[in-house]
């Protein structure tokens, strides 16, 4: 290891100097030097690159995921200190630099995927590893106190961040061995059996405070618009509000008249224009006179149109894509007994991240340094090399606190723009979407028609299930739209496209929020059809999948389902899964009969996620996931009008306010061994269907299109 | 333009062009960048601040209209993090992605300083200006109960 580091230019006591203590890896925050090269990684793999231990005890655990409020960065860092059994109050947290082949990890938890900080996958994912890498750091510990010592190193002890050998009575602070750890060529995998029992966790399932959170309440978390660089200018970009059309500035001259503006830049998709301060930007930015040019597909959309589109579609005999299939659902249907058909609807809508886009761009001759609060780390760092024709190694990528990120994020448009008029101007510069820019060029969860079909066998069984998915947005429309907790002999689900030319993304829960809605939704309507108990029907289909069970029986019993109700309220009831988590919910609402403005009233929810490494942030997290989702299914909706966004801002966006937030909500994580699974999106899915279910038990009509705003309550009240 | 106002209990003196705008200016021009844009229209409530005690939405603040007064941000509120209302927000946790808390912070302080026992009605319409995306609103509401109860 020391050879490699001196081949590299470094020796090791200016590594141990740059450092202040050891760092378990070559590839350390602040030497950006040390980059590996390409035959020296399968070695380096074998060592911990997730730590930084100073002589003063202090330990820096490296986050490899993006912070965007979903706390992972506190729950990765308690798995490593787990394993460790480094002393958490000691505990400090720095982003792991943008090396996907050191921090990366594969969707089945392998080390060296990407950055990729998506689906609620960073704790299942890196879990193993991360308890692997921890127990390799205190192995490394362990080793050099042994040989020191003259001791066995299986005869020490540990606990948190202090070294005992009972034979001779001594012990160490983690600190302390500092001064004489030799940093080993290797370090072996650790076997399971030696990593450590789970009654023995001092952080993991354990109660710990965030982070991040101090940070949060006295304005000191670095976000990218935070960022100042010597030199910056400013930059707002007009783009098309017809995705795909050109722009053609009609007032260049006046534009570039404005005292202060420094420059335009011409973009494919806009128009940009740079100055020297952020208001002189914003104002030019509002006084471009412009023609869009170009005939491009989204001008003939139109999306209230779109669902008779849909329509059509789904009567064409020939099949979408198939997202799952069992038993013969075109031989079996067609015999039902009974058939139970219903459609469901629901309208785009924006992420609404409270950070409007942003980044910090400085590109050079020959390299380019970024600032960007990004889901996507490696993936921005490489689109920025590659638009620039750079080498990977020669972007330098800050990563950021993100002002929420919601699937908006992992996109990196914002950032080649920032790239594309730094360049262009040879300067730093600080690009600022307004939220107009944020939302009507924004990426949408896209719209669906949901048309379902079930047929009722003579038992009163449901033998038949047919779901068809139909809308724009291609991969995005089919997650969570299988059942594979229902056990129904005959099922086909499958998936329609059809492409408007607009642009659609992942949006937190992707398909997992209008399909579990019409699923569930779907499911109700079934059971009040066969007069049986929603819930009871449910326990019915999933009487052989006992996880799930559990999970629905718990939100059964917390919310005393079947007792009475309040007068003039209701409670709709719902299961859903998503990242391989299982949560199910129940809701209490009442309706204003008159303005048709629904109240929600309490929430309860159970959640089974596998081990959970932080309790009371998981919770915390389907709490946000829970009020998100609300606010999507009573207010959001983005429409069309000739490929142009109707709305702007929100007064005409309105996402839900502290007035309209449940007056309470009751979580219950089910305690298990299984391995962790994914939750920041869990408590999302079943939202839809719980109001849609209380408002049917309530009024008797059904709420079948998303959102559920006044104007849809009053028609479906007064038809 | 020459303005001048006291930010965070210290006199400071900015020169900026004569439409400059008070969130920019605390942002860009004297780099406290605790107060954080949101909306520009005033829906949001991320910009919030005090102009001589009282909130504020930065961003459709002009500069001049700070000449001469106490401007509070979210980095004047304490020193240390000790304002009460920051020690409940740690206490219960409350920020998830963070963006909007400077905003919900400077929002609450004001009530407080105002009504120190307000009930949950008066909190919710206080309050209601102020968007959160995370859905942090019920710990908002516990964690100013908790501060009035104090208080």
């Amino acid at each position: 290891m020391e050879k490699q580091i001196e081949s590299q230019g470094l020796s090791r006591r200016k590594f141990l100097k740059v450092g202040g203590g050891i760092t378990f890896l070559v590839s350390a925050v602040g030497l950006p030097a040390l980059v590996f090269k390409k035959g020296e990684l399968a070695e380096s793999k074998q060592i911990s690159a997730w730590v930084h231990l100073a002589s003063d005890g202090s330990v820096t655990i490296y986050n490899p995921a993006s912070e965007m409020g979903q706390g992972t960065m506190t729950a990765l860092a308690a798995i490593f200190a787990e394993e460790m059994d480094a002393d958490w109050s000691k505990v400090k947290i720095e982003d792991a630099p943008v090396e996907p082949d050191i921090y990366g990890i594969g969707w089945g938890g392998e080390r060296g995927g990407s950055m990729l900080t998506v689906g609620s996958r960073s704790v299942s994912a890196h879990y193993n590893n991360l308890r692997q890498s921890g127990a390799q750091a205190r192995y490394v510990l362990l080793s050099a106190l042994a040989e020191k010592w003259g001791v066995d190193r299986k005869e020490l002890k540990t606990d948190s961040g202090v070294v005992f050998h009972p034979k001779s009575n001594k012990k160490i602070t983690y600190g302390e061995i500092v001064e004489f750890v030799k940093i080993p060529g290797s370090v072996p995998e650790i076997p399971d059996s030696d990593l450590k029992n789970p009654k023995d966790f001092k952080l993991i399932g354990k109660d710990y405070q965030r982070y991040d959170v101090p940070f949060k309440v006295d304005g000191s978390a670095v976000y990218s618009g935070d960022i100042h660089v010597p030199g910056m200018v400013y930059a707002a970009i007009v783009r098309s509000p017809v995705n795909g059309t050109q722009p053609e500035l009609k007032n260049e001259s006046a534009i570039r008249g404005i005292k202060g503006v420094l420059n335009l830049v011409s973009l494919k998709h806009g128009i940009g224009v740079v100055a020297n301060s952020m208001e002189t930007a914003l104002k030019a930015k509002s006084m471009m006179e412009i023609t869009w040019k170009g005939d491009t597909k989204a001008k003939s959309h139109n999306s209230q149109d779109a669902y008779e589109e849909y329509e059509a579609l789904s009567k064409s005999s020939k099949t979408g894509s198939i997202v799952a299939q069992a038993g013969d659902l075109n031989r079996e249907l067609p015999k039902a007994q009974k058939t139970i058909q219903a459609d469901y609807k629901n309208d785009y809508i924006y992420h609404a991240q409270m950070e409007p886009l942003n980044a910090v761009a400085h590109v050079k001759a020959d390299s380019a340094e970024v600032w960007v609060g990004t889901q996507a780390a490696d993936g921005t760092r490489n689109d920025v090399a590659n638009h620039l024709g750079l080498d990977f190694k020669s972007v330098n990528l800050h990563t950021c606190y993100l002002g929420g990120g919601f699937g908006r994020r992992s996109m990196t448009d914002f950032v080649i723009e920032a790239v594309d008029i730094s360049k262009a101007v040879n300067l730093p510069v600080k690009l600022q979407w307004t939220r107009e820019d944020d939302l009507q060029y924004g990426a949408f969860r896209p719209i669906s028609l949901q048309k379902l079909e079930a047929g009722i066998d003579q038992n009163g069984n449901i033998n038949s299930w047919k779901h068809v998915v139909i809308g724009t947005g291609g991969g995005l429309l089919g997650s969570g739209a299988d059942i594979p907790f229902y056990d129904i002999p005959n099922k086909l689900i499958e998936v329609r496209n059809i492409d408007h030319g607009v642009r659609t993304k992942h949006w937190r829960a992707v398909g997992h929020g209008p399909n579990k809605f019409a699923i569930e939704t779907f499911v109700d309507e079934i059971a009040l059809e066969q007069k049986k108990d929603p819930y009871q029907l449910r326990r019915e289909l999933m009487k052989n999948h006992p996880r799930e069970l559990a999970v629905l029986d718990k939100v059964a019993e917390m919310a005393k389902w079947g007792s009475p109700v309040p007068d003039g309220r209701a409670r709709g009831i719902a299961f859903a899964e998503r990242s391989g988590s299982l949560a199910a919910g129940v809701c209490e609402i009442s309706v204003d009969r008159s303005t048709g403005k629904i109240k929600v009233h309490k929430i309860w929810g159970s959640l089974d996620g596998g081990v959970v490494v932080h309790p009371a942030n998981a919770k915390y997290q389907m709490e946000g996931s829970l009020v998100m989702g609300l606010s999507s299914v009573l207010f959001e909706s983005i429409t069309f009008k000739e490929g142009q966004v109707e709305q702007s801002n929100f007064y005409d966006y309105p996402i839900l306010r502290m007035e309209d937030a449940p007056e309470e909500i009751i979580l219950e994580i089910i305690p298990s061994t299984e391995k962790p699974t994914g939750i920041g999106e869990a408590g999302l899915p079943f939202m839809g269907a719980i109001i849609s279910n209380a408002f049917a038990a309530l009024t008797g009509t059904r709420l079948r299109h998303m959102p559920f705003t006044p104007e849809k309550v009053l028609e479906v009240l007064s038809s | 333009m020459q303005y001048s106002f006291i930010l965070n209990g210290k006199p400071v003196q900015v020169t900026a062009e004569e439409d400059a705008n008070l969130l920019w200016s605390l942002r860009e021009r004297l780099k406290l960048t605790g107060t954080k844009f949101g909306c520009g229209v005033s829906l949001c409530g991320s910009c919030t601040v005090h102009i001589d005690g009282k909130p504020v939405k930065s961003c459709i603040t002009s500069l001049s209209q700070a000449e001469g007064k106490r401007v509070t941000t979210i980095e004047g509120l304490s020193e240390d993090r000790s304002h009460p209302l920051q020690l409940a927000w740690i206490e219960e946790q409350v920020p998830q992605c963070g963006y909007c808390q400077s905003g919900q912070i400077m929002q609450a302080a004001a009530l407080l300083a105002e009504n120190p026992n307000p009930n949950r009605e008066e909190i919710i319409k206080h309050m209601n200006g102020v968007l959160c995306r995370c859905g942090t609103y019920l710990r908002i509401l516990k964690a100013i109960e908790k501060t009035a109860q104090k208080v």
